[in-house]
């Protein structure tokens, strides 16, 4: 225990990487919740994978492998995607589900295919393109995480200067455009920021598994409160414990790609809040139905 | 066969047996749940070979239907406590799976016939090179035997339950007034779902099973209004984005799995672009013309109205038709032009006056 707390302070690398997932938790929890109190919580699913031939297409075009460059590319082609997602479900007849498959499906594989592409170039400068399916937060440097911090950083501000008009738009929008608030440009906003999120989560966990780390958060924070503000703070924690201690434990063990041991980390927290979170774990629940079941059974009053 | 005629073939086969089970999946507005099983089948597979000792198919195909069947329950399941609404069950179930699947194989089975960037984009370049064998006897490439079996599979059963499908697709509630159980169906679907997912897993990986499953059922449903044309265009639009995405693979010596899901993304666009009614370009020439008609039509019934009434003069006059109907002077000038050459109104020195076609015609536009 000691050696590891000296070593979050005093070790390079696991100070980055504890650093970036924290950022990474904090931001995707909060703008997480409001995905889900929207009921858009796959829309995530399909951003980060639209992201993908985003980052390809920034290192095509500049041949730089800054993280900047790339996380604009991704930024841009997840933008995009979401455009290309309002259309469809705008002018077809097709539901927001099949868009959201195919927006998520059609980007991510041209994604695969300038991938490859760019892998079998033969080009000093091609290799490490492919971590970000998975993540890989070791290889998260100093300046990256500055990065990551700044993009948050904004990303949160907006929040807390939205936050009245985002928490309207999440529980009652037909009400906040009767008050005369946009809730069109709100609504793009808002995510633009959940494309922010996204963006930063990318080198951590991966494009693949990016979802779960805007959804678990958000689901295991709603069960232990009912107020907005208090589950957008636990979202936060929640996401960052589940990043730094996955993150922590994928370093330690080499072996293992960072996105899968962070996701894991936070289904042990979605699942212990769903069932033994205050009031509404499923725990008590049961609890509450056996004893008003022994109640219902004892004998019935005598009648006078 | 060369390898690629093997590649192309066997692309060809997982289109055609992902877009016929999509076809219903996207008809009842579950086409993310293709996303959920096809990446939550990983652990299902790795289990199973963990058990087999070894990449055995059986058990392969064994433990991904397994792990579908979980993840569908997980899904309902979760979405029952009511506590996790809608897509936000299908978000926390198929990650963890996922995630799951993906650490086991690194553990135990890196580098060994699965790792993880194939789970994502499978390896159809492979397929020319394991065959099926029976004792001694080589059958030829083993993904056409998995892949054609799955496309008679799926035809099957789509023609045995042709009718039962459609009707708890398109009302689940009479299907069970009328003695079907939706349920069943339901699960069926999710089978027949699940082992297409674990037959097109190992050619194109989880991601590039969705985009076969849903693309082409979409596009194909942009194109028509019949069920049956549209399992026929579906299955014709998957086909041919194999086809195309294998050439455009080779050129660019690119995945070809990446490729095929490109071209599928591609052909939707053309569909919602292009399509004969559904398309962007036929809805908005749709919208201007049945504008302008109403244009014409506003403008008749307008000059029927005060005909032989003591304003006529005055409301038949060009130049206050603009103010009385709110029109700018384009749109009024186009209506006056086009009702004109339609013979409906004539011009008389600034003034108009309806033909006798064209009083005929704004009665019959009042009668409607």
């Amino acid at each position: 225990m000691f050696d590891l707390l000296r070593d979050l302070l005093f070790d390079y690398t696991l100070r980055n990487v504890a650093l970036g997932s924290a950022v990474l938790g904090i931001v995707s929890g909060v703008l997480g919740s409001f995905a889900v109190l929207r009921r858009q919580a796959l829309l995530g699913d399909t951003l980060s994978h639209a992201a993908l031939p985003g980052i390809c297409l920034a290192f095509l075009l500049t041949g730089s492998k800054d993280l900047p460059v790339l996380l604009l590319g991704a930024g841009i082609a997840g933008w995009l995607g979401t455009a290309l997602i309002l259309r469809i479900v705008r002018d077809t007849r097709l539901d927001q589900d099949a868009a959201l498959g195919i927006v998520l499906s059609a980007f991510f594989g041209f994604g695969i295919m300038l991938l490859t592409f760019i892998s079998k170039r033969n080009d000093a400068n091609q290799a490490g393109l492919d971590k970000f399916l998975f993540g890989q937060a070791a290889a998260l440097v100093t300046r990256n995480v500055v990065t990551l911090a700044i993009i948050g950083g904004v990303a949160l501000a907006v929040v807390v200067l939205f936050y009245k008009e985002f928490k309207l738009l999440a529980f009652d929008a037909d009400f906040s455009a009767s008050l005369g608030f946009n809730t069109e440009r709100l609504s793009v906003l808002l995510t633009s920021l959940i494309v922010a999120a996204v963006v930063i989560g990318l080198q951590t966990v991966g494009v693949v598994l990016m979802v779960a780390m805007l959804i678990g958060p958000a689901v295991a924070a709603r069960q232990w409160t009912d107020r907005l503000g208090v589950m957008l703070g636990l979202a936060a924690f929640f996401g960052a414990l589940a990043g730094v201690s996955g993150a922590i434990l994928s370093v330690e063990a080499s072996r293992l790609p960072t996105g899968p041991m962070i996701i894991l980390a936070l289904t042990l927290i979605v699942i212990i809040s769903l069932y033994l979170a205050p009031a509404h774990g499923l725990v008590w629940d049961w609890a509450r139905n056996r004893r008003h079941r022994r109640n219902l059974q004892a004998p019935p009053p005598l009648m006078p | 066969m060369n390898s690629g005629q093997v590649i192309l073939l066997t692309g060809i086969l997982v289109a055609s047996a992902s877009a016929l089970p999509g076809c219903f999946l996207l008809l009842r507005r579950m086409a993310m749940m293709a996303d959920a099983i096809s990446h939550a089948i990983l652990p299902g597979i790795v289990a199973g070979y963990f058990i087999a000792r070894g990449p055995n198919l059986l058990a392969g195909f064994a433990g991904a239907a397994l792990a579908a069947v979980v993840t569908v329950a997980l899904v309902e399941a979760l979405q029952r406590t009511g506590r996790v609404a809608g897509q936000a069950a299908i978000g926390i179930v198929f990650p963890a799976l996922f995630a799951l699947g993906t650490v086991l194989v690194s553990r135990f089975f890196s580098n060994v016939h699965l790792d993880t960037d194939a789970v994502l984009y499978g390896n159809i370049e492979f397929s020319a090179f394991e065959s099926l064998l029976v004792g001694d006897l080589d059958l030829g490439p083993q993904s056409l035997w998995i892949m054609g079996g799955l496309c008679a599979i799926n035809l099957a059963f789509i023609l045995l339950l042709y009718k039962e499908l459609k009707l708890a697709t398109f009302d689940p509630g009479l299907a069970a007034a009328l003695g079907f159980s939706p349920v069943l169906i339901h699960y069926a679907l999710m089978g027949i779902l699940s082992i297409t997912a674990v037959g097109a897993f190992t050619a194109v990986g989880a991601v590039l099973v969705v985009a076969l499953m849903i693309i082409p059922a979409a596009t194909a449903y942009l194109l028509t209004d019949r069920l049956p044309v549209m399992i026929g265009l579906a299955v014709a639009c998957g086909a041919l984005a194999a086809t195309l995405g294998y050439g455009v693979a080779v050129a660019l010596d690119a995945s070809v799995a990446g490729a095929m899901a490109t071209l599928a993304g591609a052909l939707f666009g053309l569909a919602f672009l292009f399509a004969p009614e559904q398309g962007l370009v036929a809805r908005t020439r749709r919208q201007a013309r049945q504008r302008r008609r109403f244009a014409v039509e506003t403008l008749i019934v307008h000059l029927l109205n005060h005909e032989g009434t003591q304003n006529q003069a005055t409301e038949s006059a060009v130049a206050h038709l603009g103010e009385e109907l709110r029109w700018a002077d384009r749109v009024r000038d186009e209506a006056i032009t086009r009702a004109a050459d339609d013979g409906l109104i004539a011009r008389e020195n600034g003034h108009l006056a309806l033909t006798a076609s064209g009083r005929e015609t704004a009665r019959a536009v009042m009668a409607r």
